[in-house]
């Protein structure tokens, strides 16, 4: 689900389908490689379509850092039970993991891109919600 | 009413039996304006809160509301898992171990804020608050369980000409329009179980 050693601002991709998470979650590999902590999760907890609290939790916990972590979602769900999952984090994370309104795929490969140049947690959901403005 | 181990167990069984023998009807609801999940979704939720009985029913009120919260944000999915579950977690975080009727409305009162902020929406919506927010009403007013269980049904079919303006639903723009919400019904349902549970009578 994730693989990075580095400080810079993780990534975490949410859809109702684990493809369009896993497709998305390649695309940012392929345009940052490993300079940023990635982290994916789709499919409700029976595994048809849908998301979930418990892997979304899980996909922040797997792209950790202390920078911080930008969500991206899809469609309504996602967003819903993102922000369930931000608020059962400890105290000490909650703080620092933003929910971005962006579109899923252009919006995980744009914040990626300006995570893994450093950038800082406002910095990179700026540039993904710039999407939709 | 009387709020004892036996009443809460009764409760339990209550708030899941119209979510397992009404899930088709749910699901049909939703693919008419929404993804189709409804009905599965809610099944599945409180199929796991009644895997927790008995010893659910041994807990605090507070905490037994809790942990049905929490499951149904675990297991439901959907935006109504944390929708559903929100109002749960809520009430039983604004109950003391033994509620009055009173405590009973003042925390259904913070759930419905709850609910409000994690689906940013407020009634008019097409969303299950166009059956919490005038279900409260009756309830805060001295409702029995009838009035109560009546407003509930009311307050489901009311969403039938509405415009749908959040969740999958607002997707369809006036197409939504002649549908029940399928979240309005199934809080209904949750409602209707739930008076008849404890028997409610008039009060304040």
């Amino acid at each position: 689900m994730s693989s990075s050693n580095s400080t810079n601002v993780g990534i975490v991709i949410v859809s109702h389908s684990i493809k369009i998470a896993e497709g998305a979650a390649d695309m940012v590999r392929q345009m940052v490689g490993n300079a940023v902590p990635l982290g994916w999760t789709g499919g409700d907890v029976a595994g048809g379509l849908g998301t979930n609290v418990a892997g979304i939790l899980a996909a922040i916990d797997a792209a950790w850092s202390p920078a911080g972590v930008a969500i991206l979602v899809d469609l309504g769900g996602a967003e819903t039970n993102s922000e369930m999952a931000v608020e059962m984090l400890p105290d000490d994370r909650r703080a620092r993991v933003v929910v971005c309104n962006a579109p899923v795929v252009e919006g995980a490969v744009i914040a990626a891109t300006e995570a893994s140049g450093g950038s800082s947690l406002s910095a990179v959901k700026r540039s993904a919600e710039e999407l939709y403005a | 009413m009387r709020f004892d181990r036996a009443a809460k167990e009764r409760l339990v069984q209550a708030l899941a039996a119209p979510m397992l023998a009404h899930a088709d009807e749910l699901t049909s609801l939703d693919q008419a304006i929404g993804d189709g999940d409804h009905g599965l979704n809610m099944k599945r939720g409180f199929e796991a809160v009644l895997a927790m009985l008995p010893g659910l029913a041994d807990k605090s009120a507070p905490e037994m509301f809790k942990a049905i919260g929490m499951t149904l944000v675990m297991k439901v999915g959907g935006a109504s898992g944390p929708l559903v579950g929100t109002f749960f977690m809520e009430f039983g975080k604004s109950l003391p171990d033994t509620p009055s009727r009173g405590d009973l409305v003042a925390a259904a009162d913070k759930a419905i804020v709850a609910v409000k902020a994690r689906g940013r929406s407020d009634a008019g919506q097409k969303t299950l608050l166009d059956v919490l927010v005038p279900v409260h009403e009756v309830f805060a007013a001295g409702g029995d369980g009838a009035a109560i269980a009546a407003a509930a049904a009311e307050a489901a079919e009311r969403t039938i000409p509405m415009l749908a303006i959040r969740g999958r639903a607002s997707f369809l723009g006036e197409r939504s329009i002649g549908h029940m919400d399928p979240g309005s019904r199934s809080t209904s349902l949750l409602i209707v179980a739930a008076v008849k549970a404890l028997e409610f009578e008039a009060g304040s």
